[in-house]
């Protein structure tokens, strides 16, 4: 039901592959705009998958080196967190609370009808590359559940329909 | 045009999801429309999300409320004088006289859902900063005493007294001390935290400065899920406005005290709540859970004497110290002083935020406050205090939340929050997800927690498969006995709570297989 938090990798220190010279220098971009600042590792992260929507094996190396860690260290620190990913997403990414007030309101049905309609799993990606699907535990906004963030963007109250509805709004733009 | 009429549409994330971007736009567009004069201002939630979104137009009788609104009511609205406070079938009225906010106790939320979350003068206008404005006149152990003899207690989970805490960090020696706020809010069921982050974002950033002067710091964190985007966005904002209106920096309300704040985002780990996960993650490291002691008012962040509360806990400090430790000590019961903001969630009709004294009983809080639930179905179960709360059956519902009588019952208070669910509940799947959840989550330090998580899965699915029922029950009780002793925190401590709970109370969804084999 719940997969555990390692995920597909690439080995700490094995090759990783060379990124393509935009996203080299988005990454050099990152680092340099936060590494000075205490505990630098989880902003940094963040910026990278803020501005690729991934963090890609080939940023590993960049990050480690900047911030003087090794490269084991800083995949330690990207696969022990949920919310870093490390292959590319599709066009839009949708969170979907798993969690106690949206299950007393129907997310385990949500949560089959979403998976069977987008035919993936948690953590895959449509087959038409347009929707990523992320579990989340709890949005916040447990009163008017089921909740699920599309794209940062919260939405309440979801039932199938309405996730359907939403799909397809995303899928057109 | 005449002189603008007052317009509050909340930008709270709940009241976003429910339209209220889209009603705000509307009202816009219809007062211009029109050629009526609007001040639309985007207030937070008062957390009657039943009610959202709220619309609030101010008038000579004070703030008159619609709800729920949507964009499509708008011009309706229009039409039947909404500028004026006119009759509508979504009029609700002054909205002050709402009973289930007249009813409440607020004191933490006083001005949430009432004031602009990042207009530092109406801030001011509705008391704020003048608890800072006192304790710049305090030193340092009367700030500390004030805390204590309010009787605060922290209200992240562990209840734990904020004054003893903070002595604890004034009286360590060191060259730099932090306050770091818990904002990770993991807790399913609970959303107190990202209220105030944006509904009002000053009183958590006056309560660290207050935080600081007690304790001889200079910097702090806010510490902030990275599941609430909204709160991410307008708590920056707030922390820019508060920077630029002297509340923050080197010369704190132009005293010559400073304090420096910053706002990180967290990483999707529900254990990097518990607070030494969360100082390791601050230091760019996975969330580990540390040996105490040391005490991280001794050694936290970056080694050094580290205050961190939960942010309802440091956004309830600004009005003790304005009103006093009395007045707040003043409500609550036995050694639970003050209120909490219990957050009502899950299958229930009128769900939302509810801060109450101390005392209040969860059959007041579902069905006068709550109206039973969503569904119409009755209720047969509550959980409270987050995935490691114990599942309280209605029988139990008279027992007043008070964190020594629901530690009685094994339960416990934690955050406040409250899911309801109704008849259509399986016991079994809730105490399967409880193991499911700590197994996702456990940061790997205790065998019991990050092994027994997984086994308890297994035992769990198969008496849901109905073999060996007895032999199982006996093995899983067994196993979360070594999970509550085994455990260094309270993730695998825990957990077993809501399992036991569920097996207490509701043997019967054990029990549902055909042809159980071990009768
Ligand atoms: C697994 C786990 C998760 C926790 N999650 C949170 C949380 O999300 N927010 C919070 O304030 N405290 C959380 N806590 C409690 C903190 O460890 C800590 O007690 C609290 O931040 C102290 O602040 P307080 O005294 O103001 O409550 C958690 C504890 C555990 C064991
Ligand atoms: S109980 Fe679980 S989460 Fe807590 S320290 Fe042990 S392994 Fe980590
Ligand atoms: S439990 Fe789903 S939003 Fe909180």
């Amino acid at each position: 039901m719940m997969e555990s938090r390692a995920r597909s990798a690439t080995p700490p220190g094995g090759i990783a592959p060379a990124l393509p010279p935009a996203q080299i220098a988005t990454v050099h971009e990152v680092i340099a705009r936060l590494q000075e600042q205490p505990g630098a590792l989880l902003p940094i992260l963040h910026g990278v998958q803020d501005a690729l929507g991934h963090i890609p094996d080939g940023a590993v190396g960049p990050i480690a080196h900047a911030l003087n860690l090794t490269r084991a260290e800083v995949h330690g620190v990207l696969t022990f967190y949920h919310w870093f990913r490390r292959e590319k997403p599709g066009r839009h990414v949708l969170h979907l609370c798993r969690a106690e007030a949206c299950q007393a309101v129907g997310a385990t049905a949500l949560e089959q009808h979403a998976q069977r309609t987008l035919g993936t799993d948690f953590h895959g990606t449509s087959v038409d590359g347009a929707i990523t699907l992320e579990p989340a535990y709890c949005l916040g906004n447990c009163a008017c559940g089921p909740s699920l963030l599309l794209d940062g963007e919260l939405h309440a109250r979801v039932t199938p329909q309405r996730f359907d509805a939403l799909i397809a709004a995303a899928r057109k733009a | 045009m005449s002189e603008p009429v007052t317009v509050h549409v909340p930008r709270d994330a709940t009241a976003k999801a429910l339209g209220a971007e889209q009603v705000a736009a509307a009202i816009a567009a219809e007062a211009a429309r029109r050629h009526l004069a609007v001040r639309l201002v985007r207030n937070g939630s008062r957390g009657l999300f039943w009610l959202e979104p709220l619309v609030e137009v101010t008038t000579a009788a004070g703030r008159i409320g619609y709800g729920p609104v949507q964009a499509g009511d708008v011009a309706a609205l229009f039409d039947a004088g909404l500028l004026g406070g006119g009759a509508h079938a979504l009029r609700l009225g002054p909205v002050d006289e709402i009973p289930e906010l007249r009813r409440q106790e607020r004191l933490t939320f006083a001005r949430c859902g009432v004031i602009d979350p990042l207009d530092l003068a109406d801030y001011r206008a509705h008391g704020g900063l003048r608890g800072l404005a006192n304790a710049l006149t305090m030193d340092s152990d009367a700030i500390v005493r004030v805390v204590t003899e309010s009787g605060l207690r922290g209200r992240g989970g562990a209840a734990f007294p904020t004054g003893i805490k903070w002595k604890t960090a004034q009286a360590a020696q060191a060259d730099r001390k932090y306050i770091v706020c818990n904002a990770d809010e993991g807790d399913s069921g609970t959303f107190a935290d990202r209220m105030l982050l944006e509904g009002d974002p000053f009183a958590l950033i006056e309560g660290m400065v207050i935080a600081g002067l007690a304790v001889g710091a200079t910097m702090g964190y806010v510490y902030i899920r990275s599941e609430y985007p909204d709160a991410w966005h307008t708590f920056n904002a707030a922390l820019a406005a508060a920077r630029a209106g002297g509340v923050l920096g080197d010369a704190v309300l132009g005293s010559g005290r400073h304090f420096h704040l910053e706002a990180r985002l967290g990483a999707g780990a529900y254990i990097c709540g518990e607070e030494t996960s969360l100082l390791e993650s601050l230091e760019g490291k996975r969330g580990m859970v540390r040996y105490k002691p040391p005490l991280p008012a001794i050694k936290g962040l970056f080694g050094k004497p580290t205050v961190i509360n939960n942010l309802v806990t440091l956004a309830s400090v600004p009005a003790i110290l304005d009103h006093g430790a009395a007045w707040y000590a003043g409500y609550g019961m036995g050694r639970s002083r003050g209120t909490l903001p219990i957050q009502l969630a899950g299958n229930i009709r009128r769900g939302g935020l509810i801060e109450k004294a101390f005392g209040v009983s969860l059959r007041e809080l579902i069905e006068d406050f709550g109206g039973g639930t969503l569904s119409g179905r009755p209720v047969r179960t509550a959980q409270v205090g987050g995935p490691l709360g114990a599942y309280i059956p209605p029988a139990q519902f008279d027992t007043p939340l008070d964190y020594e009588a629901y530690a009685a019952i094994k339960g416990m208070v934690g955050h406040g929050g409250v899911v309801v669910f109704d008849d259509s509940v399986d016991m079994a799947q809730q105490a399967r997800f409880a193991m499911a959840f700590c197994a996702l989550e456990s940061c790997g330090k205790c065998t019991p927690c990050r092994i027994g998580s997984t086994r308890g899965v297994e035992v769990i699915d198969r008496m849901i498969a109905g073999a060996e029922r007895d032999k199982n029950e006996a093995l899983l009780r067994d196993l979360c006995d070594t999970m509550v002793n085994g455990s260094l925190c309270a993730l695998g401590g825990m957990a077993p709570f809501p399992v036991l709970s569920a097996l207490d109370h509701y043997p019967e969804d054990f029990r549902r297989a055909a042809g159980d084999r071990a009768a």
